[in-house]
């Protein structure tokens, strides 16, 4: 048993290590001051930026609604919302071509408009969006329904209104939850390729990220792989980073006294 | 004072609550768990929409079905101060209090409750009664015009609960607000209002002041919830003024109430005597169960005692000269003017 764990976890772990074995960290670090590595990296934190904040904005009601509301067919709502986890990040990809594609069933529409998304930043913005939501209503429905509903109640009662429960107790009340869940989805649009390379194309500065530009500069003589390889150790740096806040943030006893300090409550 | 009326049916899982009630004053409902009696506060508060009926404080209406009026918990003046008092933990006592009180200060309420030391802690951080001052202060910094309780002492262990109790009928007499109560206690219900009401599912079974209820329950339930001993037995009228009922166990006793058939057998606790011997020629109390000394328990001064099928209540004194710790056997004495006959 015990071998057993440990080739599971050599395994798990090897390819890591490989990433920052082969090269010298000082070649690394140098690697990522070129272009290509600089402008992805710019296009991947401005899509992820905006990607993450369509995804709250839109995302959090949605939650929210799906966690409190009785309503018919609410299962199979929260069923669908969980769809695109599962599929194929190809078949993500052709969907959104066949429905926001210049010939797909909203590309006409757009096109009236004047709104092209083809190779452009937007479309990048919409694969993200498209395969990382799920990641957080479905965290965020979760948190908002481990909130005490007499406290809401109490809240009602006590002369706040829908909107203002839910700005000063249900979101308080959730925020561990919703923070865990931004940031399993901000991680998994952060390394969105498949849907990304399919929908949107990889144009350097304009939709390559940096998962793309992994993929073009491993192909590339002499040095590409060596650019792939540096920007690789970047994303485990900021994965690891991601998942050892989404450890913290859950863990984080919700009676501890400790977070009065964090947010102060408000007067 | 300001009268609330409530009257409304509300489908529950496994009965209807149906009810037609005015809160003048301090209103207690009692009943078993699972009666409904929070969701009578919960229509009230606005906190759930019956399937008709009316709500209203004075000529404020605050639901009536008829003509689609359903105010929000937001605007309806109400207190509702929630059985495990539902506190908001991400908040300090001091915002708590404040939560509701529309920018007024609060200090002062702080202050009347004993938790001014207490304003910066939060909630977790405080005893069981301490949670009970907060969550009336929050409530009351709200200004309500009507206040509901659901189980206002449950919460509370049995030591701090008689203190507790005696500060809160202090405080409701004081506020002089309408206040509806639930209590599966009827104890405290006695203790704190002014009407009782026993709910039981869903319908009200007998509304009147304590004394009436103990003086004449209208049937075996508020009987026996009242805490009264409950026997089962047979009556036939007898010539005399008094009718004679043969219990299960065999035994006759006799009542002044007239009834023929099967019917319960109401005496309170602090109407038996108990004894050692029993001399029928030296003793005016008709009634006699003869039966084993069973449990003792310590009600503030007095005692509780079992006595085969009754309880008794005698005062520590006398439960110490006559040995009823060690047991044996004893007789329970009581009148037969002190029986009364209920419907079972």
């Amino acid at each position: 048993m015990f071998a057993a764990a440990a080739i599971a976890f050599a395994f798990l772990l090897f390819p890591i290590v490989a990433i920052f074995s082969r090269v010298s960290p000082g070649r690394l670090v140098a690697q990522l001051s070129r272009p290509v590595v600089t402008d992805a990296l710019v296009l991947s934190l401005e899509t992820s930026a905006i990607a993450q904040a369509l995804v709250l904005l839109l995302g959090t009601p949605a939650a929210y609604l799906l966690a409190t509301r009785r309503f018919r067919g609410r299962s199979l709502a929260v069923v669908l919302v969980e769809l695109p986890l599962v599929l194929p990040p190809a078949v993500a990809g052709i969907g959104l071509i066949a429905a926001f594609g210049r010939f797909g069933l909203l590309g006409g529409t757009l096109d009236a408009f004047g709104i092209q998304l083809g190779l452009t930043q937007a479309a990048v913005v919409i694969a993200v969006a498209y395969v990382s939501s799920p990641l957080y209503v479905r965290q965020a429905i979760a948190a908002f329904e481990a909130v005490d509903t007499d406290l809401v109640a109490a809240s009602r009662t006590l002369g706040a209104g829908p909107v203002r429960t839910f700005f000063r107790v249900v979101l308080p009340l959730a925020r561990r939850g919703l923070a865990a869940g931004e940031a399993l989805s901000f991680a998994r649009g952060l390394g969105e390729f498949g849907a990304t390379i399919m929908f949107a194309g990889s144009l350097q500065g304009v939709t390559q990220t940096l998962p793309l530009a992994i993929y073009q500069q491993f192909n590339v003589q002499p040095d590409g792989f060596t650019t792939a390889l540096a920007m690789s150790a970047l994303l485990v740096v900021v994965s690891g980073a991601l998942l050892v806040a989404l450890r913290v943030s859950l863990s984080w006893q919700p009676s501890r006294p400790t977070s009065r300090f964090l947010f102060a409550p408000s007067r | 004072m300001a009268t609330l009326q409530a009257d409304f049916t509300l489908p529950l899982r496994a009965f209807a609550l149906e009810l037609a009630l005015d809160v003048s004053g301090t209103v207690a409902l009692v009943g078993p768990s699972g009666a409904g009696k929070t969701s009578v506060l919960r229509v009230i508060a606005g906190l759930l929409e019956p399937q008709r009926g009316r709500v209203s404080l004075d000529g404020e209406r605050w639901l009536d079905s008829r003509t689609r009026v359903w105010v929000p918990p937001e605007r309806r003046r109400v207190g509702l101060v929630f059985q495990d008092y539902a506190l908001f933990p991400h908040l300090s006592v001091q915002a708590n209090v404040a939560f509701g009180a529309g920018g007024r200060p609060v200090d002062a309420l702080l202050e009347r409750f004993r938790i001014g030391h207490l304003a910066a802690a939060h909630p977790q951080e405080l005893s069981g009664g301490e949670r009970q001052r907060v969550a009336l202060a929050r409530t009351l910094a709200r200004d309500p015009a009507v206040l509901l309780l659901d189980e206002p002492l449950a919460a509370l262990d049995a030591h701090t609960k008689t203190e507790v109790r005696h500060e809160l009928a202090e405080l409701l007499r004081e506020l002089a607000l309408p206040t509806l109560l639930v209590t599966h206690d009827y104890e405290d219900a006695a203790a704190l209002a002014d009407e009782v009401g026993v709910l039981v599912e869903g319908r009200l079974r007998q509304l009147g002041p304590p004394a009436e209820l103990v003086a004449r329950p209208r049937d075996a339930f508020v009987a026996s919830f009242t805490g009264a001993n409950l026997l089962r037995g047979r009556a036939r009228r007898s010539d005399g003024a008094l009718t004679a009922i043969r219990l299960e166990s065999g035994e006759d006793l006799y009542s002044a109430d007239e009834a023929e058939g099967d019917v319960g057998v109401v005496v309170y606790p602090w109407e038996v005597s108990v004894a050692r011997t029993h001399a029928p020629d030296a003793d005016s109390a008709l009634n006699v169960v003869r039966g084993q000394v069973g449990s003792l328990v310590e009600v503030a001064n007095r005692v509780r005692v079992r006595v085969g099928p009754v309880t008794a209540e005698v005062t520590a004194a006398s439960a110490a000269r006559l040995e009823l710790a060690d047991g044996g056997v004893a007789y329970a004495t009581f009148k037969a003017t002190g029986t009364r006959l209920v419907p079972l």
